[in-house]
């Protein structure tokens, strides 16, 4: 059941005046994350737009502690963390967060992040995914879709598709792995829960749609429309596989059927890295959605959930 | 229990872990500091380390090894972790960020050349390029001192006068493969010597903070409720907590004999016929030791030779090496590593803090042993002899190249001065 936001917690673990862009989606996503996972959270946190959020020179929004580490380490400053709480038994209180960017997830941390789910150590993963190094300037990272255009791929958009990190995941046999989006943050919310009750089965992997005004061009206030469309058009289905299982998850449910998904093109007009799309280009798209679908639905049948 | 054990140097390392009770350890294998991971997995497994509850974090690079351990420190935990080579090199940025965290990581080095090309053997390269990143850096000549100066490294790092990283770097197959006694102590007896981890930073003491590690801007931040230092600030903080180690390291170096009844100079250089001497070796690790047979030799025929066999270099000793070097007239320098382009690195430091002495010798060095090239006492006997006579030979004080000792180019077909 999807939590009714009177029940929310009014607790803010992060108080208003981030230092993000105005309609920044990671921050929309953070602070739900957190609403979910209480105050005895430690986050971890690399090189990323998310560093700026915890402010500059002492000054922090962010009521947990958070550590700030290398780009590429996040995941085993969580094993560190994760393993000194064991040794110290607070492994059971604390819940230990890796809050990384696309590129700190799908590229330079990749490895170390494969390491920690694989021996199992004990946090959450959250790779916050605006689909490009937002950080330094809005380059590509190879969680960038194909087409985009960002400033490492400027005249013809990148060429690519984007490597699927969620099947990757899968790949390590992880006890929890969800999706999210932006523009859900109730169903946000109720996956933090689920995966701090995961606490003690390694690592729990979350990946998060998460819109970027200036990254995306879209306008500010269009930061949950945005991802919302995204999903309404099947191209980032909400999901979990828990304990191998997979489960479509409400918002996503109805696209498992063709003829419910909207056009993608709605969701691909609202932002400028996509102004220069032809046809064809659409057409990548859609078939890259029906291909992503026929998997998905290959699997829910093998399932019986079809 | 006291015992004493006959084991490797790197077996002595991973002993001087369980004595230290040290918490949290990561590390990930490479010639040939292997065996300290090994040893210290075992213990783990066998159930010794239970009374410290140690875990091991197995993890699939150096890099996250030196992650996880700054990540364990930083939640309050004493945490250990060792490479060589290549491995430390791939360490690097986050050495950088142990030493700018102020976190006492404790780190051995099993010391190895640096690729390429391949090697597995020793030289000095490897610690020697890790200088400037802020850890204190420590050489060792036998495994009973690699027991003793990793618990040594654990209390001075953990004073709050210093709050800084320690290496502890022994040679590669020389101190890292052979076998010796070495004395291993009763945990009562360490734990006299070495009081409980009082952590600068626990992330487990929740509640609003700064976060650590934040964005620190050049300048202070200034505020109504204070003000916040820039970046500035902390790293000259860094160089304060280096300038404080020594008379930390001396406090340790005393305690250490007082307790134990062992010794290493004033735990910052090893004097050895020292006294009168007028020429005096300078070097460290195995060609430190190396060299003590050769100062036997050289006193024979009637050298007043000695050695300062340097255990401290960083900080870099310059107040006591100005009093060490303050009677010699020659200082015959022994670099097992090499500033590339310049000289050997020992050489141009000690030349640096001997530059204001008002008896300032003739400081001569020799590059020796490069990736694990035997260094003979004739090689080092030949050096001295060599850099006595021409001790007063301007050229050659002018001489801008570089010596090696123990080439051997002409097997190879060069001419001799050739390149
Ligand atoms: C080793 C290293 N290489 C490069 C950088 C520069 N850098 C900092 S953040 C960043 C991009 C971050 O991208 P992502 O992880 O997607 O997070 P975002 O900024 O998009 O939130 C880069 C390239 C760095 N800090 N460290
Ligand atoms: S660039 Fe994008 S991700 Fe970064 S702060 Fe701005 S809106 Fe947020
Ligand atoms: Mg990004």
């Amino acid at each position: 059941m999807v939590i009714k936001v009177k029940d929310l917690p009014e607790e803010e673990y992060i108080l208003p005046g981030t230092r993000m862009c105005s309609g920044c989606g990671l921050q929309i996503a953070y602070r739900w994350a957190l609403k979910a996972l209480g105050p005895n959270t430690i986050v971890c946190n690399p090189a990323s737009c998310s560093t700026v959020t915890g402010g500059v020179g002492g000054y922090t929004p962010i009521k947990v502690p958070v550590m700030y580490n290398c780009f590429e380490t996040v995941a085993a400053h969580a094993s560190g963390v994760s393993a000194a709480l064991a040794a110290k038994k607070k492994d059971k209180e604390i819940v230990v967060v890796a809050w990384a960017g696309d590129g700190g997830t799908y590229d330079i941390g990749i490895q170390g992040l494969s390491g920690a789910a694989e021996r199992r150590s004990n946090f959450i993963y959250v790779c916050y995914n605006n689909q490009a190094y937002m950080n330094t300037g809005i380059q590509r990272s190879s969680a960038t879709p194909f087409g985009a255009k960002t400033t490492t791929t400027p005249i013809i958009g990148k060429a690519q598709v984007n490597k699927n990190m969620f099947k990757i995941m899968r790949a390590h046999g992880l006890s929890y792995i969800a999706t999210c989006a932006t523009g859900y943050p109730q169903d946000l919310f109720e996956k933090f829960k689920k995966a701090r009750e995961f606490n003690g089965k390694g690592v729990r992997y979350i990946e998060i749609l998460s819109s970027c005004p200036p990254g995306w061009g879209h306008k500010v206030n269009e930061s949950v429309e945005v991802t919302k469309k995204a999903v309404e058009s099947g191209y980032w289905p909400l999901m979990e596989v828990i304990e191998g299982k997979l489960v479509i998850s409400n918002p996503s449910k109805k696209y498992i059927d063709k003829s419910k998904r909207k056009d993608v093109r709605k969701y691909l007009k609202m932002q400028s890295r996509f102004k220069h799309f032809t046809e064809d280009d659409f057409k990548v798209w859609e078939e890259y959605i029906d291909d992503l679908w026929k998997e998905l639905g290959w699997e829910l049948e093998k399932q019986g959930d079809l | 229990m006291v015992k004493k054990i006959v084991i490797t140097g790197n077996h002595a390392a991973a002993y001087a872990c369980k004595s230290a009770g040290v918490e949290v350890v990561a590390a990930y294998p490479i010639t040939p500091q292997s065996p300290v991971v090994e040893k210290i997995s075992e213990f783990v497994e066998a159930g010794e380390m239970t009374k410290s509850n140690t875990q091991f974090v197995c993890v699939e690079s150096e890099q996250s090894a030196i992650s996880a351990v700054i990540a364990a420190s930083a939640t309050g935990c004493r945490v250990f972790t060792a490479s060589s080579a290549n491995g430390l090199a791939y360490m690097f940025e986050l050495l950088c960020w142990a030493a700018g965290s102020r976190l006492p990581v404790v780190m051995c080095i099993a010391m190895r050349g640096l690729g390429a090309p391949w090697t597995v053997w020793t030289d000095h390269q490897d610690a020697f390029s890790v200088r400037d990143v802020g850890f204190m850096q420590q050489f060792v000549e036998s495994n009973q001192e690699i027991y003793d100066t990793v618990l040594m490294s654990y209390r001075i790092a953990e004073d709050p006068r210093v709050y800084l990283p320690a290496f502890v770097s022994y040679d590669g197959y020389i101190l890292s493969h052979t076998m010796m006694p070495v004395q291993i102590e009763d945990d009562d007896k360490v734990s006299k010597f070495l009081p409980t981890l009082k952590p600068h930073t626990d992330l487990t003491n929740m509640g609003t903070r700064p976060g650590l590690n934040p964005v620190t801007p050049p300048d202070l931040t200034v505020r109504p409720e204070g003000n916040t230092p820039g970046y500035y600030e902390f790293r000259y903080s860094m160089q304060k907590a280096h300038e404080n180690a020594f008379e930390v390291i001396e406090e340790a170096a005393r305690d250490f004999a007082k307790i134990f009844g062992r010794s290493y100079g004033n735990g910052i250089y090893k004097a050895y016929k020292a006294d009168d001497a007028e020429i005096l070796i300078f070097a460290v690790a195995s060609v430190a030791s190396e060299s003590r047979g050769v100062v036997d030799r050289l006193r024979e025929e009637g050298l007043k030779i000695g050695l300062i066999s340097l255990k401290l270099f960083r900080p870099f000793p310059v107040k006591y090496l100005r009093e060490a070097f303050s009677k010699a007239n020659l200082v015959v320098v022994f670099d097992r590593d090499i500033g590339y382009g310049y000289e050997g690195i020992l050489a141009y430091e000690i030349k640096a803090a001997l530059y204001p002495s008002e008896n300032r010798p003739i400081i001569r060095g020799f590059i020796v042993g490069l990736g694990g090239r035997d260094i003979t006492p004739e090689d080092l006997i030949g050096g001295v002899k060599k850099a006595v006579s021409e001790k007063d030979d301007r050229n050659v004080q002018l001489a801008t190249h570089t010596d090696f000792i123990g080439l051997k180019l002409d097997q190879l077909g060069f001419k001799k001065g050739g390149n």
